[in-house]
């Protein structure tokens, strides 16, 4: 019985953790050694995704944002891990390597307005603030809205617009968009989202299920609106064994 | 030895035939409730793990069996009402585990969660085996005659529980377990003749009704599968459900937000689908059902997926839609103008949602004027035919989720065979088409697969220069494949081309199709179908697929595990890329069924088999019996595995002739325990007489003999009654297992019979290793005809029989 009750010890003090409050300099170094991760991961990619390292600024954006704010209480020991996690509703926040190589995929500047369909935790949108002139950003599942625009003010992004609703007709008022990423698995494009890209914009679409992103999907309008799009498997990988 | 019952008293025959039926039941119902609330290979995994509670029985009753049997009616009352009272909380607390595979490879909890889900669900298992173990060993001399009741009982109750699943939702009918769990020790205690047995009745009713009082709660879904995520999205309600032993259908509407399915819609189609109703199997997407006004107009979308490209080659005048679900591809049929146009679909109560609940909604589709609609599996509906068709279509059935994560690697599937493909091929009009569209996945998989099965599907029908019949087309999403019966025109390719310019689909092959074509408007890094294609049809095809990552060897019906992608030889590859955006190339099915073996064996190694070896050494050393020991286990350990391999191995040979599924498990499961069940009742002769080993030889001899017969002839034999009516087919089945169940009921009773005889302590642990190996012969003949065929399964099987015949070639207790 002695020894039950030592283990269960034992295990209740490696399952709490350390308290959040006593954290911010240990995650800000977690945060720079996930970025480390995140570098050398993508100049192993670089065949696929055409480039040797990602966009500098984009670097910068991931730098910035806290993560393990954006995650629940729960999962935030495992924030800086390169892995994605639940958030709640049947929702996740992606791979930060995946969330990178998306960003950086979709080319933005600094004078961009991008157009975000699924919210989910608001982390996507925080990097995408940290980039771009303006964000906004639509999110189906209502609680996880709210969640997200509370944490948004929280932090101060008043360059990020949410709103709780159908992302399927994008976001009108504010349209044409430069940039669009889907995060909501779809099966087909909304024709509506495509007329709100501009010629010359990009739209970003991830297929695979919540917790692992198959392959990238890039719609590109050219200036005279032709539409077409480029499949990116965002990993390190050939189909055939002899092949590099 | 075990003390045994006293001889006036007679063995509760009923309680046993009724407690397997109840425990097989269970068993199924388990595995229907967590392919509903997880899915189907997890299902198999949980499942398989916890019926080791058997095994675990084994254990336990070699520790305890000598004061069990002095309290036998005690010792059997009380197993029976644990395993009452443990079937319906098992499950409740199992389900409410938050267990999530996709983040096996990530979280250490998820490991230990699915753990506690096994251990949770072998409870009721280790008391039913128990029950029952306890009564082979406290009535020794007449096993032959529990152990027919315990086959005769398990094949009522596989045929019950499907019955009951026709009138109540699976889990209420696990509650009904409960209850008929309770009912057991009434049972019991009336058989036995027990004091006070009118007062155990009227608590047992009591608490029968407790067990099925209404208002438990309900299943607790994976917030990752399709119907979770669906009502997540504010609006989203339940307005229909329908169940079946089959699977449980639900319609989803939400006026809010409208359901939009349209898979892989050209991006230059002006239009999005009209209002949608999803409709959900077992919380797994199976498409949508579309708004039809009669407007053409409204359904405009449907000409804007890749799997309208054959409407616009010629106008197919009989149209055969394989897997017509919620009707999508019929009414793309009908938006074509074909004028006749034959749906088929396996689960009557989606038609009668598509025609009768949603019929005004659906625009009467399945009882419109050119629509003839079929109940039935698409195999088995187009080889019992002599029509001819126009246009075969293969509707795209599986979820985008679902398949780009391999989940269904372990299904086995006769509709994607190269036999299956041949008989579609045999069915169309000199000219005619079949189209097969499936998801994109990168690198491409099943498309690729598809290819090389139908060029193998046109070889074997005698054509030389299969590329000549085939185009493939492409979107961002889906594509489709067209084999046409005959070579294409160029009139054809000509419309093909322009049909794909205006939708923004790519052309991946074709007859004449030149390097510059393939990549123009959903750009992969390289035209990788393309390039694929060109050598799959040339003479390289075989070592192309050696070298590709991913296994692209056509099904057969004997291997019909068409989803499996899985190769060894990328595994340590793409585990190295986890970090790296590399899991999803993992397909998880077949990792997960080896997991499940490794676990099994580990779990009946130092759980079951270690702890009975040295229980029982301890127990007989110095005793002449313990040389036995060994041959015990490998008697016991091959009868096991050899009786399921059989089982399982015909449920899969039977699957084509008996066409349905659900009817195909039932028929032939049933068939092989009451058969058996009757076998071992017959053998008692044997048994009385104490000639095991002539019981013994002879049985194996019985099952050598027919299964020879079989693994030569039945292939054949069930081709030539295939086009039989529907009962005839059912007769057939039975007659054609009855003998060799027959002869497989009596190695297991024989032999226990035998040592009961002599060395009964022993009997534990022949339970204890037979138990292991039903366990892990479920999930290794899978493996085994994922490799070799379920033929080879079969042959295995004899094999072993003829090993345990070996073993038994002396009989040493005799």
């Amino acid at each position: 019985m002695k020894y039950l009750l030592q283990c269960y010890l034992l295990m209740s003090l490696t399952l709490s953790g350390p308290t959040p409050a006593a954290d911010t300099q240990p995650y800000t170094q977690q945060r720079m050694e996930l970025m480390r991760l995140i570098e050398q991961d993508v100049r192993e990619t670089s065949v696929h995704l055409d480039r040797e390292m990602l966009d500098a600024r984009v670097m910068k954006a991931l730098a910035e944002v806290p993560r393990h704010l954006f995650v629940p209480d729960p999962q935030r020991r495992y924030a800086y891990q390169n892995r994605p996690l639940p958030i709640g509703h049947g929702q996740t926040i992606s791979q930060p390597y995946i969330v990178a190589i998306m960003t950086d995929l979709l080319k933005l500047t600094a004078e961009d307005r991008v157009l975000e369909v699924g919210t989910g935790s608001g982390y996507q949108a925080a990097v995408l603030a940290e980039l771009v002139k303006q964000v906004y950003s639509i999110e189906i599942i209502e609680p996880l809205g709210q969640r997200a625009r509370d944490l948004l003010n929280k932090l101060d992004y008043d360059n990020i617009e949410t709103r709780i609703g159908d992302g399927y007709y994008g976001w009108e008022a504010h349209a044409p968009f430069d940039a669009i990423i889907v995060t909501a698995a779809a099966d087909h494009i909304p024709p509506p989202l495509i007329a709100q890209l501009k010629p010359g914009g990009r739209m970003m679409i991830p297929v695979g299920s919540r917790f692992m992103t198959q392959q990238l999907v890039i719609v590109e309008k050219d200036s005279d609106s032709k539409v077409t799009t480029r499949l990116i498997l965002p990993v390190r990988f050939v189909p055939l064994t002899g092949a590099h | 030895m075990p003390t045994s019952a006293p001889a006036s008293i007679r063995p509760p025959l009923l309680t046993i035939a009724l407690l397997s039926a109840t425990a097989l039941g269970y068993e199924i119902l388990l595995m229907r409730l967590f392919s509903i609330i997880q899915w189907h290979h997890f299902a198999y995994m949980i499942i398989s793990l916890a019926l080791l509670g058997y095994g675990a029985s084994g254990t336990f009753l070699a520790l305890l069996q000598s004061r069990l049997l002095k309290h036998y009616p005690l010792a059997l009352l009380s197993n029976l009402a644990l395993f009452g009272l443990t079937a319906m909380p098992s499950f409740l607390l199992a389900q409410r585990i938050p267990f999530n595979p996709e983040e096996m490879l990530w979280n250490w909890r998820e490991p230990v969660r699915l753990m506690s889900i096994y251990l949770l669900l072998s409870l009721p298992f280790f008391f039913a085996a128990n029950a029952i173990a306890l009564t082979f060993s406290s009535f020794s001399r007449t096993i032959t005659r529990v152990y027919a009741y315990d086959l005769f009982g398990a094949g009522v109750g596989s045929l019950a529980v499907i019955l009951i699943l026709y009138v109540i939702p699976p889990l209420d009918a696990l509650s009904l377990t409960s209850a008929f769990g309770m009912a057991c020790i009434a049972v019991a205690a009336w058989e036995l003749q027990l004091p006070k047995r009118l007062w155990i009745a009227i608590a047992v009713l009591l608490s029968m009704a407790i067990a099925v009082w209404p208002g438990q709660t309900g299943l607790v879904l994976s917030p990752y599968k399709d119907i979770s995520q669906t009502l997540r999205v504010s609006g989203a309600r339940v307005i229909a459900e329908r169940f079946s032993p089959m699977a449980i259908l639900q319609v989803v509407e939400n006026d809010r937000v409208p359901l939009r399915y349209a898979p892989g819609m050209s991006l230059n189609a002006g239009s999005s689908p009209p209002a949608q109703l999803g409709l959900f199997s077992d919380g797994g997407s199976m498409g949508t059902i579309t708004r039809n006004s009669g407007d053409p107009q409204a359904v405009e979308f449907l000409d804007q997926l890749t799997s309208a490209l054959p409407y616009h080659l010629q106008r197919p005048r009989r149209v055969l839609v394989l897997g017509a679900g919620g009707g999508m591809d019929v009414l793309q049929a009908l938006y074509q103008d074909s004028e006749e146009i034959h749906a088929v679909e396996l689960n009557p109560q989606v038609v009668e949602l598509v025609s009768k609940d949603y019929g005004e909604f659906s625009g009467a589709l399945y009882d419109h004027e050119r629509v003839q609609l079929h109940a039935a599996e698409g195999r088995g509906f187009v080889s019992a035919r002599d029509t001819r068709y126009d246009l075969i279509q293969l509707a795209l059935q599986d979820s985008a989720g679902a398949s780009s994560a391999g989940l269904y690697a372990l299904s086995e599937s006769y509709l994607y065979t190269r036999e299956a493909l041949q008989t579609y091929l045999d069915h169309l009009t000199p000219g005619g088409y079949l189209a097969i569209s499936r998801w994109i996945k990168l690198p491409p998989r099943d498309t690729l697969k598809l290819l090389v099965t139908a060029a193998e599907a046109l070889h074997r029908t005698g054509v030389e220069n299969a590329g000549k019949q085939m185009i493939l087309i492409r979107g961002w999403q889906t594509s489709t494949l067209l084999v046409k019966n005959g070579e294409f025109t160029a009139d054809e390719i000509s419309a093909m081309r322009d049909f794909s310019q205006q939708r923004a689909f790519d052309v991946a092959w074709y007859p004449g199709i030149s390097v510059d074509e393939p990549n123009r408007f959903n750009i992969l890094r390289e035209p990788y179908l393309y390039q694929a294609a060109q050598t799959l049809l040339g003479p390289h095809s075989q070592s192309f697929m050696d070298q590709y990552k991913f296994n692209l060897q056509p099904a057969t019906d004997d291997r019909p595990y068409f989803h499996n992608f899985f190769k060894w030889s990328t595994f340590d590859e793409i585990l190295a890329l986890k970090d790296r955006g590399g899991l999803p190339l993992l397909e998880a099915g077949y990792p997960v069924l080896v997991a499940t073996l490794l676990q099994a064996l580990l779990a009946s190694t130092v759980l079951i088999l270690l702890p009975l070896l040295f229980l029982n050494k301890a127990k007989t050393s110095g005793d002449p019996q313990a040389i036995s020991r060994l041959r015990v286990v490998s008697y016991f350990f091959a009868i096991g595995l050899a009786f399921l391999f059989i089982e399982i191995a015909f449920i899969q040979k039977f699957m084509l002739f008996l066409h349905h599924p659900l009817l195909t498990a039932s028929v032939v499961l049933a068939s092989f325990l009451v058969f058996a069940g009757l076998g071992s009742n017959w053998c008692k002769r044997y048994s009385t007489q104490q000639c095991y080993r002539r019981g013994v030889i002879g049985s194996v001899a019985g099952i050598l003999l027919t299964g020879t017969t079989y693994l030569l002839s039945l292939d054949t034999l069930l081709a030539a009654m295939v086009v039989w009516p529907t009962g005839a087919r059912v007769a057939v089945s039975i007659a054609l297992i009855a003998p060799m169940a027959f002869f497989m009921g009596m190695p297991f009773p024989l032999a226990l019979t035998s040592l009961g005889a002599g060395a009964g302590t022993l009997i534990p642990l022949a339970w204890g290793v037979n138990g292991c190996a039903s366990v892990l012969s479920a999930v290794l003949a899978t493996l085994l005809a994922i490799h070799f065929g379920f033929s080879v399964v079969v042959l295995l099987a004899l094999l072993l029989y003829i090993l345990a015949a070996w073993n038994f070639r002396s009989n040493s207790v005799n």
